[in-house]
């Protein structure tokens, strides 16, 4: 199943490889163009026909994880985060380290040995350490090195209704939705953009639509989904089930009103569930596409996931089938000379 | 003559923004080694050395020769002055220092401070805001005023010194000598078979924003891009956090910013020619030019030097000489060493 | 050559116009049809920035005035009709309590809070929207969630000063039009720049800059004041004169640019005064680093309470302004 051998590879922000190799394979035969760039984007382009325009599609191949960034003398390993990570998270997982995925744990001291007011305060990362079961330092310096990449160990689960947990949700929904997309045929030329490095500044992105010069784009997210017990609701942020949400506003974006319009038509014409994702604090893609040269007008059409940046972030697989049928639609849709600077 | 060069450096004041005086410092001692310099829009020196053969690949190396400082805001009724910080200025460190207020003409001034023996103990115990400091030029308020105006820069005025060993202290390493690297990778590349044109240039407002390295990237738009900075030498409240340590060697950047395969190229030819050298880890914004050259235009393959530096945008910043002579010899060899390669190959994922 | 006349009717106009970034839509259009007339040409770009030609020679001048206001979005709408929002731009939870907002369409409304332990905890979200209706149902016939408003307030002229929402940046775009208008035959080619979303990270700028592809850029800006009680250090005042920037959080000024600046504020007698700003950016932090880099400036309005619906300039720097750059533009070699 492809979103599982999308979330279980490996993909920290500046080290993609191996999920770029998955997307290659899964696409090298439904596109007329494919590159790897300086930065490490894959960067596609499915011709398409005289007078349409081109349409930017993009999805981020990186994930947040952390880097090993000392091993002291017992053999432990001190590590720096990748990306956004609430810290609290950290303490008693499971993680892989290195392309040989070497597992190892972020331990912690037994609740035993605490003292009272101990257990009210979070661990931060100073103090924590992955144990690979190494005695010593030169035993660990056999298997791992500073600067070697570490993700999460989770197990792709199916569950509840229609629901998956999985790490990386964030943003292999969105990879799995364009590659979907890019077996699709077009009228519209279509450049697919594999990016890397979203998770620490949006960075992949601006360089592709620099490349890319499109007459718009669209984002393919996996989004903040907090309808949980607890959140009033307008903190929600988008709900679970609810469909692919289309984004209004963010840290970064102002995205156009007038595709935002037409992406929305197209679901509801089409009953599928759409909603509309609360604007927020954070940020996508987009903001790094649309101030590239002259302006790019902008969408993003997410999948939401919950607890989301963790190793066990949920979707539902009812909102993965609506975006890709909301986004194929709309692309079907796009008639001559529409999108197409004067 | 690399001492003589960073102590000349270093000993001129160049404020982000102003960077005048400092590029013509630079550009007296490059020019016997370069085919060409020129300075763009925003006040970047550009230095050009040719390769020998016309395959023209361009290798661009950046180190900033801006340096932090002040500027006036205010001047007051008594005739001391007001001031603002141009860059991340530590406020702690300005307490009693002794400034160069740049006006229609240079005056000394100190930033003087209220002895404790009219503080209360509260007072003591806080830091003095940059809001509340004063700088006492010595003169009255129209004597002041002939001469300086809101929005004149103020350096901070410190000599070089040398220390044990090869080290050196003062004002302004950061990224002085970072340039001097440059300077002496272009001064090696004098006396060596190189085909790509390298491209050293002194950035401008680095420290205020990445800013001169956008512009001069985006005008050069290079193959491969490395910037030359300094990095965080590991000092008594640091230790055991794994910092780089002055002396063993320039620390080469691996890390999302840095490209996997210029990160290889400069250890491999540190191992080859037995330099010494040091590895840093960067997960994710170096906070140096080579942020900013990355994502020039359709994208740069990046790679990252850092000179080892203690106490960084203090006035008495501390780097090891050799340091940057290795880092120079280091930089020259992988020039040298693309002479044949295909860099396409070289830097595909 | 106006002195200390204003157009107020005009003025008037552009301040109440509603346009908060992103949804500029309607004071584009009632700017493009005040200065058609008096350019060659007008486009409007893919980010919605208003670009207007005055073909000519010489060096290329991009003038740049942000069309686009601060105001606030509407991000939930529950059962009891009461909308919630985050900010458009910079918007202090402090200056938006009890103050009115207005969408679109005209509906208004009141901002109003829940209760809290103390007041210094306010943040916006804790913080609602109250349009009079008490139902989810009834809210969304009208509004719905992404709507954006804008803050209600008064337009006042007064003496020597206006006082009004918005003067951040309209009272720029107002600068800019009245020189447009002015500007006689020129030894340069300016392009008028109304830009859009400025108030959220100088963007419209980045855009237009790269379009346009200057060989001098000048923003005009309102720039906040140090002379009202217990101010922030800061050496600007009301009244005396058009501020030259010299820095601010977005662009330290090329000291080749402000000195121009200066010596054509010398010779034509113009009041001025010099600015440094320790928060806050311009439209010419953005064109600046264009492309291969912009010599960039900035014609600073001083204004007092900038972000908040009471915002006050005073008339002669706002004239000042307008001859400053107008003699700029005039400037035949320009040689930066």
């Amino acid at each position: 199943m492809l979103l599982k051998k999308l979330t279980m590879a490996n993909g920290v922000s500046g080290n993609e490889d191996e999920v770029r190799n998955i997307i290659i394979e899964e696409i090298k035969d439904y596109v007329d163009e494919i590159k790897t760039d300086r930065l490490g984007n894959i960067i596609t382009i499915k011709k398409g026909k005289e007078g349409f325009p081109r349409v930017m599609l993009a999805a981020h191949m990186d994930e947040v994880g952390l880097m090993v960034k000392s091993i002291d003398d017992g053999g432990f390993i001190r590590f720096s985060l990748v990306g956004g990570i609430d810290e609290r998270i950290l303490v008693s997982k499971q993680v892989l380290i290195g392309k040989d995925k070497i597992p190892g744990v972020i331990g912690a001291k037994a609740i035993h040995l605490q003292e009272k007011d101990e257990r009210n305060i979070p661990l931060k990362v100073k103090q924590l350490y992955i144990d690979i079961g190494a005695d010593s330092k030169e035993e660990a310096e056999k298997k791992i090195k500073k600067g070697d990449y570490i993700t999460f160990n989770s197990e792709y689960v199916r569950f509840g209704n229609n629901l998956i947990k999985a790490k990386a949700l964030d943003d292999r929904v969105g990879c799995a939705v364009l590659i979907d997309l890019l077996k699709g045929e077009y009228d519209a030329w279509i450049y697919g953009a594999f990016t890397v490095q979203e998770e620490i500044g949006l960075r992949g992105a601006k360089v592709a639509a620099y490349n890319a010069d499109p007459n718009f784009a669209i984002v393919f997210e996996g989004t903040l989904c907090s309808d949980i017990t607890g959140v009033p609701e307008h903190s929600h942020i988008t709900k679970l089930g609810k469909g692919p949400a289309i984004s209004l506003k963010d840290s970064y974006t102002i995205f156009s009103k007038e595709l935002n319009k037409c992406i929305y038509e197209t679901a509801v014409e089409n009953n599928i569930k759409i909603q509309y994702r609360q604007p927020s604090s954070g940020g996508n893609d987009a903001g790094a596409i649309h101030t590239i040269k002259e302006g790019i007008p902008c969408a993003a059409l997410s999948v939401p996931c919950r607890y989301i940046h963790s190793p066990s972030s949920i979707m539902s697989l009812d909102d993965f089938e609506g975006c890709k049928k909301t986004a194929k639609l709309f692309l079907k849709g796009i008639k001559k000379g529409e999108y197409v600077c004067e | 003559m690399l001492k003589e060069f960073i102590r000349a450096m270093v000993e001129t004041p160049g404020l982000s923004g102003y960077e005048t005086k400092i590029s013509n410092v630079v550009e007296d001692y490059f020019r016997p080694y370069s085919d060409d310099i020129v300075r763009d829009k925003l006040g970047n020196l550009i230095i050009l050395k040719k390769g020998n053969i016309g395959d023209r690949k361009k290798i661009f190396l950046a180190a900033h020769m801006d340096e932090i400082g002040l500027m006036v805001k205010q001047i007051d009724e008594k005739g001391f002055i007001k001031f603002t910080n141009i860059g991340g200025i530590d406020q702690r460190t300005l307490l009693t220092q002794e400034v160069v207020v740049h006006g229609k003409e240079d005056l000394f001034g100190v930033i003087g401070n209220k002895p404790p023996h009219i503080l209360s103990e509260e007072e003591k115990k806080k830091t003095v805001k940059m809001e509340d400091m004063l700088i006492d030029v010595g003169l009255h308020k129209e004597e002041v005023e002939e001469i300086v105006s809101v929005g004149d820069t103020i350096s901070i005025m410190r000599k070089m010194i040398n220390l044990q060993g090869d080290r050196i202290s003062s004002k302004a390493l950061d990224d002085r000598a970072g340039v001097a690297v440059m300077y002496e990778c272009i001064k090696e590349l004098n006396k060596m078979n190189h085909y790509c044109d390298v491209y050293a240039v002194a950035t401008v407002q680095e420290e205020v924003g990445l800013r001169g390295s956008i512009t001069s990237a985006y005008n050069i738009f290079p193959d491969i891009g490395i910037a030359i900075d300094v990095g965080f030498a590991s000092t008594p409240e640091l230790a055991g956090d794994d910092l780089s340590e002055l002396g063993k060697g320039p620390a080469i950047g691996f890390g999302a910013n840095i490209h996997p395969k210029v990160y290889e190229g400069l250890t491999k030819i540190a191992k080859e020619y037995n330099l010494p050298y040091q590895e840093e880890i960067h997960p994710g914004e170096t906070g140096t030019d080579a942020w900013s050259i990355q994502v020039t235009q359709s994208g740069v393959a990046t790679g990252l030097i850092s000179i080892p530096l203690r106490y960084m945008h203090t006035s008495v910043e501390v780097v090891d000489i050799d340091d940057i002579k290795n880092a120079g010899k280091i930089l020259a060899n992988f020039i040298v060493s693309l002479n044949l390669v295909d860099l396409e190959e070289m830097l595909c994922y | 050559m106006f002195v200390n006349r204003i157009n107020i009717e005009l003025l008037k106009k552009l301040l109440m116009t509603f346009g908060p970034s992103g949804s500029e839509e309607k004071i584009r259009k009632l700017i493009k049809e005040e200065i058609e007339e008096f350019v060659d040409e007008v486009k409007v770009d893919a980010l919605g920035n208003l670009i207007a030609v005055r073909k000519g020679k010489g060096k290329k001048i991009m003038v740049a005035s942000h069309m686009d206001e601060i105001g606030i979005m509407v991000t939930n709408i529950d059962d009891g009709g009461f909308l919630r929002f985050t900010n458009v731009g910079g918007v202090s939870p402090f200056t938006s309590l009890y103050q009115r907002v207005v969408f679109d369409d005209g509906t208004i409304g009141t901002i109003g809070m829940e209760k809290l332990e103390e007041i210094k905890d306010l943040k916006l979200d804790k913080m609602f929207i109250d349009i009079g209706l008490s139902s989810k149902k009834e809210v969304i016939k009208r509004i719905n969630v992404g709507d954006v408003a804008t803050f209600c307030s008064p337009f006042v002229y007064q003496k020597d000063c206006i006082i009004s929402k918005t003067l951040d940046d309209r009272i720029g775009c107002y600068v800019a039009i009245e020189a447009l208008k002015e500007l006689k035959d020129s030894p340069n080619e300016i392009y008028f720049v109304f830009t859009v979303q400025e108030e959220v990270g100088l963007r419209g700028a980045k855009t237009a800059a790269y379009g346009v592809n200057p060989d001098l850029g000048i923003a005009i800006d309102v720039t906040m004041t140090g002379d009202t009680p217990k101010a922030d250090t800061m050496e600007v005042s009301l009244g005396k004169g058009v501020a030259i920037k010299v820095k601010d959080r977005s662009i330290v000024v090329n000291p080749a640019v402000k000195d121009f600046m200066t010596e054509v504020a010398v010779e034509n007698d113009i009041p001025f005064q010099y600015e440094i700003l320790d928060a806050g950016g311009t439209d010419s932090g953005s064109i600046h680093l264009s492309r291969s880099g912009v010599p960039s400036g900035v014609i600073s309005i001083p204004c007092r309470y900038v972000h908040s619906p009471s915002e006050m300039v005073y008339i002669s720097d706002v004239t000042n302004s307008i001859k400053l750059l107008l003699k700029i533009l005039e400037k035949e070699e320009i040689n930066i």
